[in-house]
C-alpha cells in the first residue's frame, strides 16, 4: 500500500494502516550488518525453526553480494520476506544474538527484510526448481505452511498444485495479519514466487467441495495438508448474534484487503482475547478511528499469549487493558450496547500450565460500547479432515514429528491444522520436515 | 605544561604535528588554517616548474562500513608557479614566524636546475627544504620523484647540489618503494643532507573496477600506478623508520610520515626514532580540526607519564627493537578466556582451529570455549579476533627459565656436536 489519502469503505485513510516498520535504507543495512560478529556455528541460526543461516546472509549483505544473501535466506525459508516481519524475533534469533550482551543485538529481522525487499524490488530468481522427476503432489491449503512445502518440493524437481479455497493464496500471511506488521503486497509477492517455481496455485477451489480427496489420492503421489483452522470460536455469551459483533479475523482480512465492506467500527470498542490477534485487532479498531479501545481478558497480563512487544505497541496506540475479566453477555437491542464482564480471580494452573480463571461472586459490571470484537482462536477444520480420514487428538491432526507423515502413509501434514496454531516460521519448520518426509516417500 | 616543542635539523617548530607536502599543503589558505587550527609545520606541496594534473586523481579503500582505510592517488606536484608559491610561503612566515614552513621542492635532474630552484625556494625565507626524490607516480616517469630516490647515487648527487647552495636546513624524502631503506638513506646522508623524512606513497593500484573491467581511480578509461597512502600503510613506515633510528651508520634527525591518524600514531612514530612528524591523508579525509585531538592526546599521555618535554620520548622504543635471533625463547605465554566477558561468538574457535594451533576447545552446555595449555602456542591470534575488550588474556607460563635466544641456542648446539665430533 502507499502513502496517501486514499480510502477504505468505512472513509479511512488507508496510509494508517501501512507497514510500521520502516526499512533500512541500503546505507544503514550496511552499518547494521557490520555490527554482527560472524560468530562460528552462531546462536541465531540455531535459534531459527527455519534454520536460516544468519550470519552468512549478513556478511554477504557486508560484501554487497545481495542475491547471495537473498539465496541463504530463501532457500532456508521461502517466506523469508513475512517471516522478517512478523517472527518473534526477540525470542529467536536476536534473543540469541550475542552481541546482545554488551550491546543491542543485531537488528536480523530487519536485516533479512531488507535482503528480501531487494529480491523482490529486482525480481531476482534465487529460488530454481529442481529437474523435474515425474513425480506428483498435491498440497491442500495455500498458507504459509502449504507453500513452503510446495516450494521446497519444486526445488526437488516434483510437480506440485496448491489448491486453495480462498481467492487468494497466503493464507493468514494474506487474510489474518495485519498490514501495520505484514502489508498484503509481500504475502502476494511470496505467492508469486512460489509459483515462480512452477508450481500451479487453484485458488477458489475448495478440497471436499470442488476436488475430491478420493481423487487427488489417485492423481498424485503425495498429499500435503495445510489446511489450517477453521472459523473463530464461539463466546458462548448472549448477543453474540448482534450487530457490532465481530470476528477479530474478519476485521484483519478486511483491513488487509482494502475493503472493510460491512464491518463498521463505532466508537468505543471491546477486543475479547489476549492473544495476539486480538492485540492486531485492537490496535486496527484504533487506526479505523475508534476512540477507545479495550481489551478483555479473563487472566493476567503476565498470561497473555501475546507477545510484549506486540503489547507494548497497542499500549502506544491507545489502547486499553481489563485483565482479569470475563464477558458473560453482550447487552444491546439489535445493535451492541455494552458488554457485561465478570471479575475473575486466579485459581491453580489448568492442563495448559496456565492458572485458570474463576468468576469473583457479584462483580459483574458492564463497559459501554458498541463493538465487540471477538478474537477467541479458531476452532479446527473437523470436517475437512473428516473427509481424509485421518487421525486426529485434541482436534489436531497427528503427525509424525520427523516426517510430517499422517496416519495414512501417502498424506502428510504441517502448518495450524497440526500445531493448533502457531508462528509463520514455525509452519516453515514443519512444512521443511514434511517435504522432506514426501520427498523421501515418493523417491524411494 | 608539557613542553611539545622539537628541533629537526635545525628547523624549529612549536611541536612535532606538521602536514606532510600534498594536497593539504597546497596554498596560503591552507597554511593559514592549518596554523589557525593549531599545526605546528607545514611542508609546501612540492615546488617545481608547474606541472598539469589529470581527471580524476583519487582512488579509496575501505573496509566494511570504514572509509578510507587507505587512499591512493595520482595527483602530481604543484600546478601553480614558482613565483606564486614562493610569494605565498613568504606572506605566511611573516604571518606565523614561530611555525615551520619548510619547501618541498623537486626539479629535473640537472644540477643549475636544482641550485636554480633552492635559489628561488629559499627567497621566501621557509625554514628549510625537502627534497622530494618520491614520488612514485607521474613524476618519475619525467625522472624525477622517485626515478632519483630509488637510485641512491642519484640521491647522493642531487643532495650534494643542493646542499652546495642551500642556506636552510636540507631533509630528504625518501622514497618506499626499495628494498633496504637504509641504502637510500646513506645515500642521502653522504650527499649532506640535514636529515630525512619517511615515508612517501607506496606505489599501488587501489582496486579494480568489476563492471568496467579498469583500474580505480579511472581517467576516461584508463588508470595508471598510484602513490598509497593512509592508515593502512602505517606499520610499513614505521618499519622503515625504526630501521633508520637504529642504524649506526645513519644517525640523521627523521620526520615520520605514514597513515598518522591520531595522537597515538604520533606517539608511536616518535617512540620509534621520529622526532617530527608528517600527517596528511586524515587531514584529506577530516579536516585541519584533528590537531585538536592529537595535541590533547600526546599532552595528557605526556603528562600521565611524568614527561616534561616530547623531546624525551623520541626514540624510546628503539632499543627494544631487536633481531628475531635475539628474542627470548624461554618466554611463554597462553591464551586465557575469561568467563565473564566472553559473549560465545567463538570466533577465537574458528581463528585458532583452522589459522592458529587448534587449541581452542568448544564445551558442552555452554557457548564459553576452553583453551587447551598443552597445544597452546601462545600466538595472540584469538586475543586479536576477539571482538570484547578484555575478553582474553595471555598469561605468562614459563617458569623463570632464563633468557635463551636462537642465537644462544645455536651456537651451545653447535658447541655440543664438536664435543660429540
Amino acid at each position: 500500500m502507499s502513502e496517501g489519502t486514499s480510502e477504505l469503505g468505512g472513509g479511512v485513510a488507508v496510509g494508517r494502516l501501512n507497514e510500521v516498520t520502516p526499512p533500512f535504507s541500503s546505507q544503514a543495512a550496511l552499518d547494521e550488518a557490520a555490527r554482527c560478529l560472524y560468530c562460528f556455528d552462531a546462536p541465531c541460526a540455531q535459534a531459527c525453526p527455519a534454520a536460516v543461516d544468519v550470519s552468512a546472509f549478513i556478511r554477504k549483505i557486508t560484501t554487497g553480494n545481495l542475491r547471495g544473501a537473498a539465496r541463504v535466506i530463501l532457500q532456508a525459508n521461502p517466506l523469508g520476506a513475512s517471516c522478517a516481519r512478523v517472527c518473534p524475533v526477540d525470542e529467536l534469533c536476536e534473543g540469541a544474538c550475542v552481541v546482545g550482551k554488551t550491546n543491542r543485538p543485531v537488528a536480523i529481522g530487519r536485516l533479512q527484510r531488507s535482503v528480501t525487499d531487494w529480491a523482490a524490488a529486482n525480481s531476482k530468481s534465487v529460488l530454481r526448481a529442481g529437474r523435474p522427476t515425474g513425480k506428483r503432489v498435491a498440497v491442500i491449503g495455500g498458507g504459509p505452511a502449504g507453500l513452503t512445502c510446495a516450494a521446497e518440493l519444486a526445488q526437488l524437481g516434483h510437480a506440485v498444485t496448491v489448491f486453495e479455497a480462498r481467492e487468494k493464496a497466503g493464507g493468514l500471511n494474506t487474510y489474518g495479519i495485519v498490514p501495520l506488521r505484514l502489508p498484503l503486497e509481500n504475502s502476494l509477492a511470496e505467492v508469486e514466487m512460489v509459483r515462480g517455481l512452477g508450481v500451479a496455485i487453484r485458488t477458489g477451489v475448495a478440497v471436499g467441495r470442488d476436488v475430491q480427496p478420493e481423487d487427488l489420492l489417485r492423481d498424485y503421489d503425495a498429499l500435503f495438508v495445510a489446511i489450517g483452522l477453521g472459523g473463530g470460536a464461539h463466546l458462548g455469551v448472549p448477543g453474540e448474534e448482534l450487530s457490532g459483533v465481530y470476528e477479530a479475523l474478519d476485521l484483519i482480512a478486511a483491513a488487509k484487503l482494502g475493503d472493510l465492506g460491512h464491518i463498521r467500527i463505532g466508537e468505543r470498542v471491546a477486543v475479547v482475547g489476549g492473544g495476539n490477534t486480538a492485540i492486531d485487532a485492537a490496535t486496527v479498531a484504533r487506526r479505523l478511528g475508534a476512540r477507545e479501545v479495550t481489551v478483555v481478558y479473563r487472566r493476567g497480563q503476565e498470561e497473555m499469549p501475546a507477545y510484549k512487544y506486540e503489547v507494548d505497541f497497542a499500549r502506544g496506540e491507545g489502547v486499553n487493558f481489563q485483565w482479569l475479566a470475563a464477558p458473560v453477555r453482550i447487552v444491546g437491542k439489535g445493535q451492541v450496547a455494552g458488554l457485561e464482564c465478570v471479575r475473575t480471580q486466579l485459581a491453580a494452573p489448568d492442563e495448559s500450565g496456565r492458572r485458570r480463571p474463576q468468576p469473583v461472586p457479584s462483580s459483574k459490571y458492564v463497559m459501554a460500547v458498541d463493538t465487540v470484537i471477538k478474537a477467541l482462536g479458531q476452532a479446527p477444520l473437523a470436517s475437512t479432515i473428516a473427509r481424509l480420514g485421518l487421525q486426529v487428538k485434541g482436534g489436531r491432526l497427528e503427525v509424525d514429528a520427523e516426517t510430517g507423515r499422517t496416519s495414512q502413509p501417502r498424506i502428510f501434514a504441517g502448518g495450524d491444522c497440526v500445531s493448533g496454531g502457531g508462528e509463520v516460521v514455525f509452519a516453515v519448520q514443519q512444512a521443511k520436515r514434511a517435504a522432506r518426509g514426501i520427498h523421501a516417500a515418493i523417491v524411494a | 605544561m608539557v613542553d611539545l616543542s622539537v628541533n629537526l635539523a635545525g628547523i624549529k617548530a612549536p611541536s612535532p604535528f606538521w602536514l606532510s607536502s600534498g594536497p593539504v599543503t597546497n596554498t596560503a589558505k591552507q597554511a593559514d588554517l592549518a596554523f589557525a587550527a593549531g599545526w605546528g609545520g607545514f611542508v609546501w606541496k612540492t615546488i617545481g616548474t608547474p606541472i598539469i594534473n589529470v581527471s580524476s586523481r583519487l582512488g579509496g579503500l575501505n573496509y566494511g562500513a570504514r572509509r578510507l582505510v587507505g587512499l591512493n592517488n595520482i595527483e602530481l606536484i604543484s600546478d601553480r608557479s614558482i613565483e606564486d608559491n614562493v610569494r605565498e610561503i613568504a606572506d605566511i612566515k611573516r604571518r606565523w614566524p614561530q611555525q615551520a614552513v619548510v619547501a618541498s621542492i623537486m626539479a629535473e635532474s640537472k644540477k643549475e636546475a636544482w641550485q636554480e630552484l633552492v635559489r628561488q625556494v629559499e627567497e621566501s625565507g621557509c625554514d628549510g627544504l625537502e627534497l622530494n626524490f618520491s614520488c612514485p607516480h607521474g613524476m618519475h616517469e619525467r625522472g624525477m620523484g622517485a626515478a632519483v630516490g630509488q637510485v641512491p647515487e642519484y640521491t647522493e648527487r642531487t643532495t650534494d647540489w643542493v646542499k652546495s647552495v642551500a642556506r636552510t636546513p636540507v631533509i630528504v624524502k625518501l622514497t618506499p618503494n626499495i628494498s633496504d631503506i637504509r641504502q637510500p638513506a646513506r645515500a642521502a646522508k653522504a650527499g649532506g643532507a640535514d636529515g630525512v623524512s619517511l615515508i612517501n606513497t607506496i606505489s599501488s593500484i587501489i582496486g579494480v573496477d568489476l563492471d568496467r573491467f579498469e583500474p580505480i581511480p579511472s581517467v576516461n578509461g584508463r588508470g595508471t600506478h598510484g602513490g598509497y597512502c593512509g592508515p593502512a600503510v602505517k606499520p610499513i613506515a614505521l618499519n622503515m623508520v625504526a630501521t633508520l633510528a637504529q642504524d649506526e651508520e645513519f644517525g640523521l634527525p627523521i620526520s615520520g610520515i605514514g597513515g598518522i591518524t591520531t595522537w597515538r600514531d604520533v606517539l608511536e612514530f616518535m617512540v620509534m626514532g621520529a622526532t617530527s612528524t608528517q600527517v596528511h591523508t586524515a587531514v584529506m579525509h577530516w579536516g585541519f580540526r584533528i590537531i585538536e585531538d592529537m595535541i590533547d592526546g600526546v599532552t595528557n599521555y605526556l603528562e600521565d607519564k611524568g614527561f616534561h618535554s616530547i623531546q624525551e620520548i623520541i626514540g624510546k622504543a628503539v632499543p627494544s627493537l631487536t633481531d628475531w635471533g635475539k628474542l627470548d625463547l624461554n618466554y611463554q605465554v597462553r591464551s586465557q578466556i575469561v568467563e565473564a566477558k566472553c559473549i560465545g561468538c567463538q570466533v577465537c574457535f574458528a581463528a585458532c582451529r583452522d589459522g592458529g594451533h587448534d587449541s581452542i576447545r568448544l564445551q558442552t552446555g555452554t557457548r564459553v570455549p576452553m583453551v587447551d595449555q598443552e597445544t597452546c602456542v601462545g600466538c595472540n591470534l584469538c586475543l586479536l579476533a576477539c571482538p570484547v575488550e578484555g575478553a582474553i588474556a595471555m598469561a605468562r607460563v614459563d617458569q623463570g627459565k632464563p633468557y635463551m635466544s636462537w642465537e644462544q641456542y645455536v651456537s651451545a648446539a653447535g658447541a655440543q656436536g664438536c664435543r660429540g665430533g
